[in-house]
């Protein structure tokens, strides 16, 4: 069974000039088939976590380590970290011009999954995924995030969840900008994703709303770098009335 | 490309529109045109058309210092039964009737050349090989001048491929007749040091087609004029360029497309990726539409890849209006960059990154070498783009 383990870790990132500690000691295990909401304010870290998991650039592990089946993550550049199963639905995901969805999609499976997929089952497999989604079969000419709406962004990074299933994945803020509409889409592919019981969820959200659609097995309070308070969903229920106030007034000891 | 955002430090892009009776494209040169070389003062660096240009790399084309020698470059023409192949004298008819030189350093070239090569492919026929000009370039320095004409309702493709070692300077002429179809792909595949200026004027027929494919690899230094007149209504000229520039080489193309006769249409695409410490890319897309063009239809885009840090792109299109009774006029101009975040995003997707870079790139220049219709050179060019990539890792 697969398992992303997270001890202690600590990252920090370059501003302005000078050097500042973000992630303040993580630990949170996520084990396949399981779903693990974090919820916190903003600028308590939430994204940072997100991207220094996938390993973008931006941000310095000064301590700490996270082992997926046991692998250093840390050890492994982003494209290698993919290829062993983490995936990151991004929360503004990057406009790649002259790189059409289909281009990119079957350059990205090739990757992941070690071989070229068959073209004819291929085909299928992305048509039927995108109608599951309910995108246009345009969208595979269309270059990669190049004039997509917020909407279309969201369910572009879902569609890709979809077809290279990974062990892990990780979706940063994937119901920001969303209308209710779309947010029940992007919800669905990511419950068709879980119900197959292969990928463990971290679901990074501000707001409680989409817990309403995606069922997580535990909640996870984040606040100032650290996980300041883990339970089940009901304490979801106590963030969407109380808000995250009583984390942020000095309840908690950075 | 997002139009006009992501520009890298160190570039511009910039556009206008013009609507005015005096002040045209044409006349902003500080010279009129001419052939003789004398009536182009030297230029200092600051006029319009020589600001982006390197003089002192010209390695002397622009001051009348750098002297033809023997060996400079040697042509060999390769064409099809029915094509005549001719090398003439300076004072050859057909010499010249294509376009005039409008810098110093055409001029210089027209005034020194020694002997001129004419292909001609008459009237009514049609080729189905093209006609292949390799030029090679043998370490020392010349002037040329060749003249391509297509009878009335010939067709035909011509490769013009650029190799070896020059200081080169040359006119090219095409003229095409009433409903000739010409296609031209012009390869600078130059090494390192070369140093290649050239000016080619088209004059496209009445109902003829004219497609320019320029593209830019090699040489230290390649400036190019591509320019374009009509000789009656109903013709169209596509001009497509591709470019990429390494580090310290500089490569600019300036074209003109003169809407001087109504109902003709013109487009130009031109795309370029950069790389590397002091590569520069200059685009000069001018387009006139003269007041008696009425019906002109026209669109000109230049688009720009940046892949590193340090290359600087110079991208100017002007379009001038002079009548209001046209189909269309358009321009667009971008520079983009690929930068860490779309690295990062597709490297997130289990792409590594020189595959990644590749994708990009080669999505970039796909739809234009498409365009090309030679095979050969399609071939040769994806394989030039993907070692230039294998330099840049």
């Amino acid at each position: 069974m697969a398992t992303l383990e997270i001890r202690d870790l600590h990252v920090t990132v370059e501003a302005d000039n000078a050097t500042k500690e973000i992630l303040k000691g993580v630990d949170l295990t996520v084990k396949q088939g399981e779903t693990h909401a974090i919820m916190g304010p903003n600028g308590s870290g939430k994204s940072t976590l997100a991207y220094s998991l996938a390993g973008h650039p931006k941000y310095t592990i000064t301590g700490g380590t996270v082992l997926l089946d046991g692998e250093d993550v840390l050890e492994m550049s982003v494209d290698e970290r993919a290829r062993a199963g983490l995936f990151l639905a991004m929360q503004y995901p990057v406009e790649v011009p002259g790189v059409s969805v289909s281009n990119f999609l079957r350059t990205s499976a090739t990757a992941i999954r070690g071989e070229a997929p068959k073209l004819r089952t291929w085909v299928k497999e992305v048509k039927e995924a995108m109608e599951r989604l309910h995108m246009d079969t345009s969208f595979a000419e269309r270059n990669v995030n190049e004039g997509f709406s917020g909407g279309e962004k969201k369910r572009h990074e879902i569609l890709q969840l979809e077809l290279l299933r990974p062990k892990v994945a990780i979706l940063d803020e994937t119901d920001s900008g969303l209308d209710v509409d779309a947010l029940r889409i992007v919800s669905e592919g990511v419950n068709r994703v879980r119900e197959t019981g292969e990928v463990g969820t971290l679901l990074i959200t501000h707001y409680t709303r989409i817990l309403r659609y995606i069922k997580p097995d535990f909640v996870h309070v984040f606040s100032a770098g650290r996980i300041v308070e883990s339970g089940g969903a009901e304490l979801a229920d106590k963030l969407e009335n109380e808000g995250y106030e009583a984390y942020t007034k000095g309840g908690v000891s950075a | 490309m997002a139009e006009a955002q992501n520009i890298p430090v160190g570039s511009t892009t910039a556009g206008q529109i013009a609507v005015a009776a005096e002040s045209t494209v044409a006349t902003r040169m500080s010279a009129p045109a001419s052939f003789d070389v004398k009536d182009f003062p030297v230029p200092h660096g600051r006029e319009e058309e020589w600001r982006f240009t390197p003089l002192e790399r010209l390695r002397g084309l622009h001051d009348g210092t750098a002297v033809a020698t023997g060996e400079g470059v040697k042509v060999a023409v390769e064409a099809p039964e029915g094509v005549t192949v001719e090398l003439v004298d300076r004072d050859d008819p057909r010499l010249g009737k294509a376009g005039t030189p409008v810098d110093r350093v055409a001029a210089q070239a027209y005034s020194a050349f020694e002997k001129a090569g004419v292909v001609t492919v008459p009237k009514e026929t049609v080729l189905t090989e093209p006609i292949r000009i390799a030029v090679h370039g043998e370490g020392g320095v010349s002037y040329g001048h060749q003249v391509i004409e297509l009878g009335a309702f010939a067709e035909a493709v011509v490769v013009i491929d650029h190799t070896g070692d020059a200081v080169l300077a040359a006119n090219v002429d095409y003229v095409l007749g009433d409903g000739a179809k010409l296609t031209v792909v012009s390869v600078q595949d130059w090494d390192d040091k070369a140093v290649h200026v050239a000016q080619h004027n088209a004059l496209v027929g009445r109902d003829a087609t004219f497609k320019s494919v320029v593209v830019t690899f090699g040489g230290d230094l390649v400036r190019l004029h591509p320019r374009v007149a009509y000789a009656g209504p109903g013709a169209e000229a596509e001009l497509f360029g591709l470019y990429f520039t390494d580090a310290g080489q500089h490569q600019e193309h300036r074209l003109l497309v003169d809407h001087n006769v109504p109902h003709c249409k013109s487009n130009v695409v031109y795309k370029g990726a950069l790389q590397g410490e002091g590569a520069h890319a200059v685009w000069i897309g001018d387009v006139l539409i003269e007041a008696k063009a009425e019906g002109t239809d026209t669109y000109e885009m230049n688009r720009n890849l940046v892949l590193t840090d340090g290359a600087r792109v110079d991208s100017v299109p002007n379009l001038e209006i002079e009548t209001g009774e046209i189909v269309g006029a358009g321009h667009a101009s971008a520079t983009g960059r690929f930068d860490d975040e779309q690295l990062f995003y597709l490297m997130a997707r289990g792409i590594p990154a020189d595959e990644a870079r590749r994708l990009v790139v080669r999505g970039f220049f796909a739809e234009l070498v498409q365009q090309i219709g030679v095979d050969d050179i399609e071939e040769r060019l994806l394989a030039r783009i993907e070692t230039e990539l294998e330099a840049t890792v």
